[in-house]
């Protein structure tokens, strides 16, 4: 699809982080689909793959393409907790809430990180690195309590344990750039 | 397979995978490659072996040798050793807690002792992703002897007689649930997995999935016989990406050698199974609000008549079943029903996975015979409480459950007798609380939770469970009252009686069975603003054991709030006005001497 067409669709120009690519690959996914309206939630996912996040102008990409109202899907993605609507950091860490977590001091290891990255659970830190999440049971309760960074799950956390987690991870994204 | 005499068996579930499996696969092939026995000894990545407390787990076959905690750098002396030289590495050998012995062999070991696999039973046994290795294991030989020599009204029979009951939570009778699909009017009918396990502390049925993914598969076409259905979905969370790979490997697997598609064993039956990813919302293990999930809606349930089979997916007669209670399905038909029911309590056949977690020795899955005592599960399995501290609780069912003290630890377990004692089976969450954790922090947990995860369509789901969590909130924060649990108390039968579904519906059960049973603590927090237990912060209070205290000025130092006074070599005061509870002192503390409130 041209720019302009996309502006038709979108209404705004500001689409410099969503690259044309990612548009393409998800028409020809929709475009694969028998059952388009059942396999909302899949192509939502795939979206989020692609895009890293669910912004209005890609929900109503995906509503305009698979002929539904936008409102269903704004309904469906803000229904879902796996969905984000903002964009997320560089890094997304996961501290699981799931009961054997909870019991073993989840609470504290999220204040901790909380009170590091001094940012609330839910947002992001200003230098886009890190995005703070609480998440449902991942099902690692041998580990408890459990955090996830990205998709590396780290298990046994105690609160000293949190600053040497993000060091780690700030240490190696100064080398990388 | 020529000439493979021995195979190392590495756990391959999430647990073991997250504590470094892969890397110790790629060690021990490393090592085998070095000493030349690649082509004579095999490793393999199996599914969860239940023991994740002790992960990674390796098993070396025929020796029948189990190694606990084995990090990469140990491949080395396991092949050098135990393969090369046939010494077992008794270092990484388990050591029973209670006579301090090292064991070898797994049946040795208190944990598997009492547990009966029928479920799990080839978790940790066959490479999940090999189909062949389930076959040797009599795969899929229960959906050829059903294609072949049964009706459906047979095999629906056969699961009634077996008594086999919804493993999800419910523990509605499956071959009745069955029945009633199959004697649906309708020509096109759906049979559906649940595997959208959101109970949090839960988490069997990812380990099926990720250990045995074709026995799911096999129960789900011979379900899908019985019930006449042609369509099968497995709904699962987005959240168990390597289940998901699994499972969509094994469907591949399946549909190449012919157990799914058309004409299935020239039986001229066809089935074939989509997967659906779920999104992150507890309500969707209801199964009205699956089905609405699976048709690409938002996962709010729906009023019940008309049950989902008569009225399901797309309005076609629908059956759920979960994960646990399909993979019961095929020893079923091959062993039969007298077998399944032999084992197990009057009126709840067979066994039941249990995920044991929480401050629990030995946390992992286990899988025990129904009529199970609560304190064998906890303390002959589970090894009893982390760091000798006291038993206090265990909560069963989830944020729909309730907690069982120790009074009723000798209940033998089955649907009837947790619902008595104010729990219930749930999906098979077990969480173990030792006398440190707060029973209203423990309800405000679960309240907050279903608060959370409430859909939002019916009123006293949405706004009756936050009104009881505002309330616990508060108690938690020093603010309640004596009112405050007459509120509770009154909100909860209402919101139990009028909400739409089961996640509004037995809400209210974490509350009403901490207050029953833990009422001194509610009271402590609310009549003398204090919390027993020490994990509410805004009422804990720190201060120092002077006995203990040196007068290092460590805490001092560390101290955010400058409440702690003392100088050198003094004994140090917190000053509980300005103490804000941080806890900080504590841990700065190099001798123990920070008393804890």
């Amino acid at each position: 699809m041209s720019q302009s067409e996309r502006q038709l669709v979108t209404g705004n120009t500001k689409t410099a982080d969503l690259s044309n690519e990612h548009y393409e690959t998800l028409e020809n996914y929709i475009g694969t689909l028998e059952d388009k309206e059942g396999s909302l939630i899949n192509v939502l996912h795939k979206a989020q793959e692609l895009f890293g996040y669910l912004p209005q102008e890609v929900q109503l990409f995906i509503a305009r393409k698979m002929d539904i109202p936008a409102a269903k899907v704004f309904g469906v993605v803000s229904f879902y907790s796996y969905f984000e609507s903002n964009p997320v950091g560089k890094h997304k860490i996961s501290v699981c809430m799931g009961t054997a977590c909870f019991v073993t001091g989840a609470e504290k290891i999220l204040e901790e990180f909380e009170k590091e990255l001094l940012i609330g659970n839910g947002e992001t830190t200003k230098d886009g690195m890190f995005t703070l999440k609480d998440v449902r049971c991942i099902g690692a309760c041998g580990l408890a309590p459990v955090v996830l960074f990205d998709d590396q799950i780290y298990g046994h956390v105690t609160v000293d344990g949190v600053r040497e987690i993000l060091e780690k991870y700030r240490k190696v994204d100064k080398y990388a750039y | 397979m020529d000439g493979v005499r021995s195979h190392i068996m590495v756990c391959g579930g999430t647990g073991c995978i997250s504590a470094g499996a892969e890397d110790i696969i790629d060690a021990l092939k490393a090592e085998l490659d070095k000493v030349e026995y690649d082509q004579e000894v095999n490793v393999i990545r199996t599914g969860c072996f239940g023991f994740c407390g002790q992960g990674p787990v390796v098993k070396i076959h025929p020796d029948n040798v189990f190694y606990v905690k084995v990090k990469k750098e140990d491949a080395a002396e396991i092949v050098n050793e135990h393969i090369v030289k046939g010494r077992p590495v008794s270092r990484l050998l388990y050591t029973d807690p209670e006579s301090n012995k090292k064991l070898d062999k797994h049946h040795q070991m208190s944990f598997y002792q009492k547990q009966y696999r029928i479920a799990l039973r080839n978790c940790g046994l066959i490479n999940p992703d090999d189909v062949y290795e389930y076959i040797a294991f009599r795969g899929y030989e229960a959906l050829a002897t059903v294609l072949q020599e049964q009706t459906p009204l047979q095999v629906i029979e056969v699961i009634k007689k077996a008594g086999l009951r919804g493993r999800g939570g419910g523990g509605f009778p499956t071959g009745l649930k069955w029945e009633l699909t199959l004697k649906s009017p309708g020509a096109e009918k759906y049979i559906i997995c649940n595997a959208d396990e959101g109970d949090p502390g839960a988490f069997m049925d990812r380990s099926i999935l990720e250990g045995d993914p074709h026995s799911v598969i096999e129960a789900m076409a011979i379900g899908a016989y019985a019930t006449g259905s042609n369509k099968g979905i497995v709904y699962i969370r987005a959240e168990y990406p390597l289940a998901i790979k699994r499972l969509q490997t094994a469907i591949g697997q399946a549909r190449e050698l012919g157990f799914l598609g058309k004409d299935i064993f020239n039986s001229g039956f066809c089935f074939d199974i989509e997967v659906k990813l779920g999104a992150g919302a507890f309500v969707c293990g209801e199964e009205t609000a699956l089905i609405q999930s699976v048709e690409g809606s938002r996962g709010e349930p729906v009023r019940k008549p008309p049950f989902p089979s008569e009225s399901g997916y797309l309005g076609k007669p629908t059956t759920v079943n979960n994960v646990e209670t399909f993979a019961n399905i095929p020893p079923i038909i091959l062993k039969g029903a007298d077998w399944f029911s032999g084992i197990g309590t009057e009126n709840s056949k067979g066994t039941k996975v249990f995920a044991l977690a929480g401050n629990v020795k030995n946390v992992g899955l286990v899988e025990v015979p129904m009529g199970t005592t609560l304190r064998e599960i906890i303390f002959d399995i589970g090894g009893g409480i982390v760091g000798n501290k006291g038993f206090k609780a265990v909560q069963t069912g989830g944020p729909s459950g309730g907690v069982i003290t120790s009074a009723d630890l000798d209940t033998p377990i089955d649907y009837e007798s947790l619902k008595n004692i104010g729990s219930m089976m749930g999906s098979g969450g077990m969480i173990v609380m030792d006398d440190e954790t707060c029973m209203v922090n423990i309800a405000k947990f679960y309240l907050g939770f279903t608060q959370d995860e409430s859909c939002g369509k019916c009123t006293p789901c949405r706004i009756g469970t936050k009104r009881m969590y505002e309330i616990l909130d508060n108690i938690t924060k020093g603010k309640g009252t004596e009112e405050d649990l007459a509120h509770l108390e009154e909100l909860a039968p209402m919101i139990k009686d009028a909400a739409l579904c089961g996640l509004g519906q037995t809400a209210p059960n974490p509350v009403l069975s901490t207050l029953e049973y833990f009422r001194n603590e509610y009271e402590d927090h609310v009549l003398h603003k204090y919390c027993t237990a020490g994990e509410c912060k805004a009422l804990a209070k720190y201060s120092i054991d002077p006995e203990k205290c040196i007068g290092c000025t460590l805490c001092a130092k560390a101290c955010p709030v400058h409440c702690i006074q003392g100088a050198v070599k003094q004994i140090h005061v917190i000053d509980p006005a300005k103490c804000i509870s941080c806890g900080v002192c504590a841990r700065a503390c190099k001798f123990d001497a920070v008393i804890k409130p």
